[in-house]
């Protein structure tokens, strides 16, 4: 596997060092300096919404006061879900991993348009330090969902968080609107809609979402401010207005933008499954249609989220009865990842360790979303912490399992050495044990009735909470020892191949780390992308 | 593909300019008068009028190719489903799960000790 030749020159020029100097990076145009820097970022910002998911279930620990106050309960769990959705979650793969591997896997030099790329890279910075500030100005309390009416009343900075928000929605529209100009205009020769790798379908799909969604919730954001700064009566009842349509703008973005934060993971899945399983992927347009089926049906389910906040019971039907057709696509896509492995030569590489973790956490987490879709079931459940739970194992086990797939996947290309595999494994199963550890309990508790969001609890549930808090402190050590391994690999891994994985898409056709435009010439693509036997 | 730009003249620029300008005061002037239940659809009327210069002027989607203009109004679907979605929620309220506004609005300013419970 690790035969291929590589030439010693290939070190010397590569888009690490083609330009020195921490200005050639914050100017670069580089799609790929890019993505690292976005990479960085979020990364960075991940760690901040992490401790206050400790400080959370720190809190958690005991009925009562453990350490913090209500109020600041309160707050800590406003940040660590706005972080991670806006902030870590919904960019990660596709403006971090994506603008790195996407035009790669075309065989283009860059994105279609190199500033824009830029420019979106710095909007989205400075919406997330707008909504990282109110935490030294004004900190806000209402949760990530900005539900009125209280979030028209309480105090905090809100609103420069609702125009954080506000600003990286446009980042990511800009990027989206980037990456499809790319995918219809600089694929290589050859590279036909048929031959294209899943990953780009699931990216193309997710631009899709992001494009049509995004200013919804933009929109939705603006006159929530608006409401609080004029009065202009459209959420607040005492004014005329209806709280309850806030929730119907703000789902309307944020079910789809669950599968801005899924579909790009799958398009991850996709790529390493039929790689480590040395087999072509089974049923490739089924797989290709279901991505879009997914988008599609993704924009008729919001109402789900809404049955028990006053909405009429007609609404109610009809959103129940759609919202149990996602697990059909949903369905399409696991048996298919399930087929490609059947017969295959499987390697347990860390890659397609993370990938059979994702296929485990996002199975529990797709088939509890059908026990909440279920309108009698979901008025119990509603607002406890099966909620939690369910979310958690379809974005955090999903998305973030999906990414430390792909980050170990690419890392040799990114990097140009091998990151180290016994630590990495290692990390694989502390991070995957952690978070069932965490969330399994949470499951158990919100059948019994424990609501979300709550400073205190029943005595009852202290043991469950305990081994949920000790789990949350398994994950920060598992991800602490897989980054920090990561970044030894970078100095002590070793050199990297052209294609360690003998993978057939175009990324790994050039060096490790690539060169400043990719390709050394232009490649031209003679077959599938998963054709493993020609 | 079809990539032959067309470039609006000065002249033509200027006309759709005008009349955007003229909308504008009649949208002024239709705010300052009391139509009855037409208000709304008056001045949604004149807001799509507009809208519709902006996109084919000076978005030039009337001298764009065939397949962008596809594109662009299927993102009307999309509209059609919010609303659509939206109506089977508000137009379907039983009367005792929703409080009329009025009623809402005449009853004393809400503070958290004053909520009634039932
Ligand atoms: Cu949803």
């Amino acid at each position: 596997m690790y035969s291929d030749t590589t030439a010693d020159q290939e070190e010397k020029n590569n888009y690490l060092n083609h330009s020195k100097g921490i200005k050639s990076w914050l100017t670069s145009l580089d799609h790929k300096r890019i993505g690292v820097m976005y990479l960085f970022s979020i990364l960075i910002f991940f760690l901040v919404g992490g401790i206050f998911a400790l400080i959370v279930r720190t809190e958690l620990w005991g009925p009562t006061k453990t350490f913090i106050d209500a109020n600041t309960y309160n707050q800590a769990f406003t940040y660590h879900g706005t972080i991670m959705t806006f902030m870590v979650i919904l960019p990660l793969i596709p403006s971090a991993i994506g603008n790195i591997i996407l035009p790669m896997q075309l065989g283009a030099k860059d994105v279609a348009f190199p500033r824009l790329n830029l420019i979106s890279y710095y909007v989205y910075m400075s919406g997330a330090l707008l909504a990282v500030v109110t935490l030294f100005v004004g900190r806000v309390d209402t949760g990530w969902t900005f539900y009125t009416p209280y979030s028209i009343r309480t105090g905090g900075a809100t609103i420069l968080v609702l125009a954080g928000a506000f600003l990286m929605g446009f980042a990511a529209i800009l990027t989206a609107l980037n990456f499809i100009v790319t995918v219809h205009k600089l694929r290589a020769p050859g590279l036909t809609w048929s031959k294209l790798p899943l990953f780009i379908w699931c990216l193309y799909a997710t631009n899709i979402i992001q494009m049509l969604a995004t200013p919804v919730i933009a929109l939705t954001l603006m006159l929530l401010t608006f409401e609080r700064l004029m009065g202009i009566g459209i959420f607040d009842a005492t004014l005329g207005g209806d709280p309850v349509l806030f929730q119907h703008f703000f789902w309307f973005y944020s079910h789809p933008a669950v599968y801005i934060m899924i579909l790009p993971a799958m398009g991850i899945i996709n790529e390493v499954i039929p790689v480590f399983s040395r087999k072509t992927i089974f049923g490739y347009g089924g797989m290709a249609v279901a991505v879009f089926g997914i988008a599609l049906v993704s924009f008729v389910v919001w109402g789900h989220h809404m049955f028990t906040s006053g909405q009429s019971e007609t609404a109610n039907f009809i959103f129940s009865l759609i919202t149990m057709f996602v697990a059909v696509p949903t369905g399409i896509k696991m048996f298919g990842w399930i087929a490609t492995m059947y017969q295959g030569s499987i390697r347990l590489d860390t890659p397609m360790l993370y990938a059979l973790s994702f296929l485990f956490v996002f199975l529990v987490g797709g088939l509890t979303g059908v026990f909440l879709a279920t309108l009698p079931l979901n008025v119990h459940l509603t607002d406890t912490y099966f909620v939690v739970a369910h979310f958690h194992y379809t974005m955090v086990g999903g998305a973030i399992m999906a990414f430390l797939a792909g980050l170990h996947y690419w890392y040799p290309k990114f990097v140009g050495k091998m990151y180290l595999e016994i630590p990495a494994r290692i990390g694989c199963v502390l991070t995957f044990v952690g978070f069932n550890v965490t969330f399994l309990p949470q499951f158990v508790m919100g059948i019994r009735g424990l609501p979300r969001r709550y400073y205190d609890y029943p005595p009852e549930f202290t043991q469950l909470n305990q081994v949920s808090t000790v789990g949350s402190f398994l994950i920060a050590f598992g991800l602490l020892w897989t980054f920090l391994f990561l970044i030894i690999s970078a100095y002590k891994g070793p050199k990297a191949p052209r294609n360690p994985w003998g993978a057939n898409t175009l990324e790994w056709q050039t060096s490790s780390p690539p060169y400043h435009e990719n390709f050394e010439t232009q490649p031209i693509v003679t077959k599938g992308p998963y054709d493993y036997h020609s | 593909m079809n990539t032959h730009h067309h470039i609006l003249s000065v002249k033509h620029c200027s006309i759709i300019f005008g009349t955007l300008l003229i909308f504008t005061l009649l949208t002024v002037a239709a705010a300052h008068m009391d139509f009855g239940y037409f208000n709304f659809p008056l001045a949604m009327l004149i807001a799509t009028i507009k809208a519709s210069l902006v996109v084919f002027y000076f978005m030039g989607l009337k001298f764009d190719s065939t397949e962008n203009r596809v594109i662009f109004f299927s993102s009307f679907i999309f509209l059609a489903i919010f609303i659509v979605l939206i109506s089977s929620d508000v137009l379907f309220r039983k009367a005792d799960v929703y409080v009329p506004h009025n009623e809402i609005f005449n009853a004393k300013k809400f503070s958290s000790e004053e909520v009634p419970h039932d």
